[in-house]
C-alpha cells in the first residue's frame, strides 16, 4: 500500500510533465515569437530609457536624466501627447459611428448593396501616403476644389492642412473616408443578429431607435468594443498620414539648414510615433526615444484594459 | 567520462552564454574599429561607396570621376551604390559588418557634429596631414567649417550649395527696376514695387518671405546677417547676438509691407512643386526668390517665359559692405571608422575632392560650386554668368553656414519654430521667444552631450 501510495503520484508526476513539455512544445513557435519580437524588445526599450545611448557608441547609464528631459525640457512632448489623445478620442468615436452607421444603412437597402458596399469599401485600399496627398491637393485652400466649391456656395473656405484649428479635423475626415474595414465587420455582426428578436421586438411594438437600442447594440457590442480598442491601438500609433500631410501642406522638402516644421502647422499634427523617431533618428537620442515609446505603450495599454474590464473583454451580454 | 546531466548543463550554460553574448551584442549596437589596407603596396583592394545622387547626368558624372580614379589606381576598385538615403547609410554604419559602406556622402551636413563626436566617420586629420593637404588653403572657409566638428575633419566637402538671388527681368522691367537690390531697404522697396495684388490674392508677389516659402528659411537670411549660433562655450546665443533679432524683425516687417501673414499663407498654399516646372519663380507667381545654383539649370530646362538673371542675395543696410555674400551648404564624403580598407577609401576620398579636375568636372556636370578653392578659380568652370554669380558667393570669405552640432538640426528647429510662431502672431515678444529657444537649444545639447 505503502509503495503504491508513492509510485502513482510519481507516475502522475511524469504524466503532467510530458503533458507540460508536449503543450510547451506546441506553444514553442508563438513563445519564441513572442520573446523575440515583443518581451526582448520591451525589455530592451526599458533598459535604453535609463541610459544615454545615440546608435553609434556603447550606452551609459544617465539614470533619470531622459525621463527629465522628455517630460520637463524636449518642446514637442506634451503637444504630441495632447494631439495624439484628440485623434484617439475624436477620430475612433466618429469612425466607429461613422462605420457602424454605414453598415446600418447599406444592411438596410433592398437594391444596389453590392455596388454601395464596394464604394465605401474601395477607399480603404488606397495606400495611405497616396490617400493622404490625394486629400492635401483636394483639400488645398488655395488652389484645391473642394475650397472652389464653398467659396461658390458663400460657404467659409478653411485653410484645412495649413490651417493648426483645422489639421486634426482633415485627419479624422480621411481616416473616416477609408471607413471599408469597419463597415466590412459591422455589416458582418448586424446580418448575424437573429431576425426573431426584431420581430418579437416589433410585436412589443418598438420603433427604430428601441429595436437598435435594446436588440441591436446588445447583439453587436462586442463587434463595437473590438473596434473602439483596436482603433485605440492604431491611433496610438499613427504617423504616416500625419507626417505625409504635413510634409505636402507645408511644401518645404528639407535639406542642410532648413529642418521640416515637426507636426506642420504649429505642431497640430505632431504625434507621438512621430516624437520617437525624431528623438531617436534625428536628434541621435534612442534613450529619449524609448521613454517616449514606454510612454506610448503604457497608455495604450492602461486605455485597453479600462475598456476591456468595464465591457469584460469581447463578450457580448448574452455571453 | 560526463554523465548526460553533466552535458545538458554544459549545453544549457553554452546557449546561456551564447544568448547572452548576442543579447548585450544586439543591445549595445555599436561596431569595432576599422583598420587598413595593403593597397598601397599594389594589392587588390574593393571598396563600397554609397552615394545618393539619382538622375542620369549625377550617376553618369560620379562614375566618370570613379572611372578616372580607377585608371589612376588600377588595384583599388570601387563598387558603387547610388541612391541611398541618409537613413539608410546611418543604419547600415549602425550595423557595421562587411557588407557596410567603406566611403560614405551625404547631402545634408547637419548631421557632421553626430558622426564626428561619435567618430562614425573616421577623422580625416591625420590622413589630410600625411600626405601634406592644408585643409584651410584647399576649401573654402564656410565648406571646412560645415564639413567639422570641434576639431574632428570627418569629412570633406564634395561640392556645395550657394545660396543667392534669382529676379525676374521682366517684372523687373515693367516696374521700372533697372539693377536687382544690394540691401534689405532696397529689396523691400522693389519687392513692394513688384507685387501685383488681385483681390485678397496676387497677381504676382514680389517675393515671398514666409519660412515656408521654400528656400527662404531662417538659415539662409541668417547667412545674410554674418549671424552666429553658438558662443565660445558652446551655448546658443541667438538671444544675445543683435543680428538674430534684426533678422526676424526685417522678415516680420516684410510681411506686413507685402499684405500680411494670412494673406501670403493663402498664396503659398498654391505653389507647385519645388523642385518642378510649377516653382513659384519659374511660372511667373513670385518675381524674386532665394535659391541655390542648381535652380540654373532647371529654369534653363524649363524654357520659362520671361528674363531671368541671379545676383547675391541682399544684405542688411548696416552691412552694405559685405554685399557679397551668402549661405553656403553642400554634399560631404567621408570614410567609415568601421571600414577595414581606410588607405583605399582614403585615396578615393582624396581624388573626389581635392583633385580639381574631378571636382571641377563634376560641378559642371551636375551644376553645383565646385568644393576646393583652385576649382573655384579654375577657367574650366561653366561660363553661364548666372551660374558664376554663385561661385563668387562661394569664394567671398563673409559667406557663411550653419554649423555643425551633436545633435543635428535640432537648434534650426527650435529657431525655425519661433520664426514659425513670430511671423503667424503667435508670438509677439520677440526678445522672450529668442530667450526660449535659446534655452531649448542648451537643453536639447546637454542632453545629448
Amino acid at each position: 500500500m505503502a509503495v503504491g501510495s508513492t509510485a502513482v503520484p510519481a507516475a502522475l508526476k511524469r504524466k503532467h510533465r510530458r503533458e507540460t513539455a508536449r503543450t510547451l512544445a506546441f506553444l514553442s513557435p508563438w513563445l519564441i515569437g513572442f520573446g523575440f519580437f515583443f518581451a526582448y524588445p520591451l525589455i530592451s526599450t526599458v533598459y535604453f530609457s535609463f541610459m544615454r545611448y545615440d546608435g553609434f557608441t556603447a550606452p551609459t547609464f544617465n539614470g533619470l536624466k531622459n525621463w527629465d528631459y522628455v517630460f520637463n525640457h524636449y518642446p514637442f512632448f506634451w503637444q504630441g501627447l495632447r494631439n495624439t489623445l484628440w485623434l484617439v478620442v475624436v477620430m475612433v468615436a466618429l469612425r466607429v459611428a461613422f462605420g457602424l452607421g454605414i453598415g446600418l444603412l447599406i444592411t438596410k437597402l433592398k437594391t444596389g448593396v453590392g455596388f454601395f458596399r464596394t464604394a465605401f469599401y474601395l477607399p480603404y485600399l488606397a495606400p495611405p501616403v497616396a490617400a493622404t496627398m490625394a486629400f492635401a491637393f483636394l483639400l488645398n485652400p488655395g488652389t484645391g476644389p473642394v475650397n472652389h466649391l464653398l467659396g461658390d456656395l458663400g460657404l467659409p473656405q478653411p485653410g484645412w492642412f495649413t490651417d493648426p484649428s483645422w489639421s486634426k479635423p482633415a485627419l479624422t475626415m480621411l481616416a473616416m473616408w477609408g471607413i471599408g474595414d469597419l463597415m466590412v465587420i459591422f455589416m458582418a455582426a448586424l446580418l448575424d443578429v437573429p431576425k426573431e428578436q426584431y420581430e418579437a421586438a416589433e410585436l412589443d411594438g418598438a420603433g427604430p431607435w428601441q429595436k437598435f437600442r435594446y436588440v441591436t447594440y446588445p447583439n453587436i457590442s462586442p463587434i463595437v468594443m473590438f473596434a473602439v480598442v483596436t482603433g485605440v491601438i492604431q491611433t496610438m500609433q499613427y504617423y504616416t498620414q500625419a507626417i505625409v500631410a504635413g510634409k505636402v501642406a507645408s511644401g518645404v522638402i528639407g535639406g542642410s539648414g532648413q529642418q521640416f516644421e515637426p507636426g506642420y502647422p504649429h505642431g497640430s499634427t505632431w504625434t507621438l510615433p512621430q516624437m520617437v523617431y525624431n528623438l531617436g533618428f534625428q536628434r541621435f537620442d534612442t534613450g529619449s526615444a524609448c521613454v517616449a515609446a514606454l510612454v506610448l505603450f503604457a497608455i495604450s495599454m492602461a486605455v485597453t484594459s479600462l475598456l476591456l474590464r468595464r465591457r469584460s473583454g469581447f463578450l457580448s451580454s448574452e455571453d | 567520462m560526463h554523465s548526460p546531466r553533466r552535458s545538458r548543463r554544459t549545453a544549457a550554460a553554452v546557449t546561456g552564454s551564447a544568448v547572452l553574448a548576442l543579447l548585450a551584442t544586439a543591445c549595445t549596437g555599436t561596431n569595432s574599429a576599422g583598420g587598413t589596407d595593403d593597397s598601397a603596396s599594389g594589392k587588390d583592394v574593393t571598396i563600397t561607396f554609397w552615394h545618393g545622387w539619382s538622375q542620369e547626368n549625377e550617376t553618369k558624372a560620379i562614375q566618370a570621376n570613379i572611372d578616372t580614379f580607377q585608371r589612376l589606381h588600377p588595384n583599388i576598385h570601387v563598387k558603387v551604390v547610388g541612391d541611398i538615403a541618409d537613413d539608410k547609410s546611418e543604419q547600415a554604419l549602425r550595423a557595421g559588418g562587411p557588407d557596410a559602406p567603406d566611403v560614405v556622402s551625404s547631402f545634408s551636413t547637419d548631421n557632421v557634429g553626430k558622426f564626428c563626436s561619435a567618430k562614425v566617420w573616421a577623422d580625416l586629420n591625420p590622413l589630410l596631414k600625411k600626405d601634406g593637404i592644408d585643409p584651410a588653403r584647399t576649401f573654402p572657409a564656410a565648406m571646412l567649417k560645415y564639413s567639422q566638428f570641434e576639431g574632428s575633419q570627418c569629412s570633406l566637402p564634395l561640392l556645395g550649395d550657394s545660396y543667392g538671388l534669382y529676379y525676374n527681368k521682366t517684372a523687373f522691367a515693367a516696374a521700372g527696376i533697372t539693377a536687382p537690390p544690394k540691401t534689405f531697404s532696397e529689396f523691400d522697396a522693389d519687392a513692394v514695387k513688384l507685387t501685383v495684388a488681385d483681390g485678397d490674392g496676387y497677381k504676382q508677389l514680389g517675393f515671398m518671405p514666409t519660412y515656408h516659402g521654400y528656400e527662404s528659411a531662417p538659415s539662409r537670411y541668417l547667412g545674410q546677417y554674418g549671424a552666429s549660433y553658438f558662443g565660445g562655450a558652446g551655448k546658443s546665443n541667438i538671444a544675445t547676438d543683435p543680428r538674430v533679432a534684426a533678422m526676424f524683425t526685417w522678415q516680420k516687417n516684410l510681411i506686413g509691407k507685402l499684405g500680411g501673414f494670412d494673406r501670403l499663407e493663402k498664396y503659398r498654399s498654391g505653389f507647385g512643386d519645388e523642385y518642378s516646372a510649377k516653382n513659384p519663380f519659374e511660372t511667373g507667381q513670385v518675381a524674386m526668390s532665394i535659391d541655390g545654383e542648381w535652380r540654373t539649370a532647371s529654369i534653363a530646362e524649363d524654357k520659362v517665359s520671361f528674363d531671368w538673371a541671379t545676383a547675391p542675395f541682399p544684405v542688411p543696410d548696416d552691412q552694405a559692405d559685405t554685399y557679397g555674400r551668402g549661405y553656403q551648404t553642400g554634399t560631404i564624403i567621408g570614410i567609415a571608422r568601421t571600414s577595414r580598407k581606410q588607405a583605399a577609401s582614403w585615396e578615393l576620398v582624396k581624388y573626389l575632392t581635392t583633385d580639381t579636375d574631378a571636382v571641377v568636372g563634376f560641378a559642371n556636370a551636375i551644376h553645383n560650386v565646385p568644393s576646393t578653392i583652385a576649382a573655384l578659380g579654375s577657367p574650366k568652370l561653366d561660363a553661364d554668368p548666372n551660374f558664376r554669380t554663385f561661385i563668387d558667393i562661394a569664394r567671398n570669405p563673409a559667406s557663411d553656414t550653419t554649423p555643425a552640432s551633436i545633435n543635428g538640426g535640432a537648434y534650426q528647429i527650435s529657431i525655425q519654430n519661433l520664426g514659425y510662431a513670430y511671423e503667424s502672431g503667435k508670438q509677439s515678444d520677440l526678445a522672450a521667444g529668442l530667450a526660449a529657444s535659446a534655452k531649448e537649444i542648451d537643453a536639447a545639447i546637454d542632453q545629448a552631450k
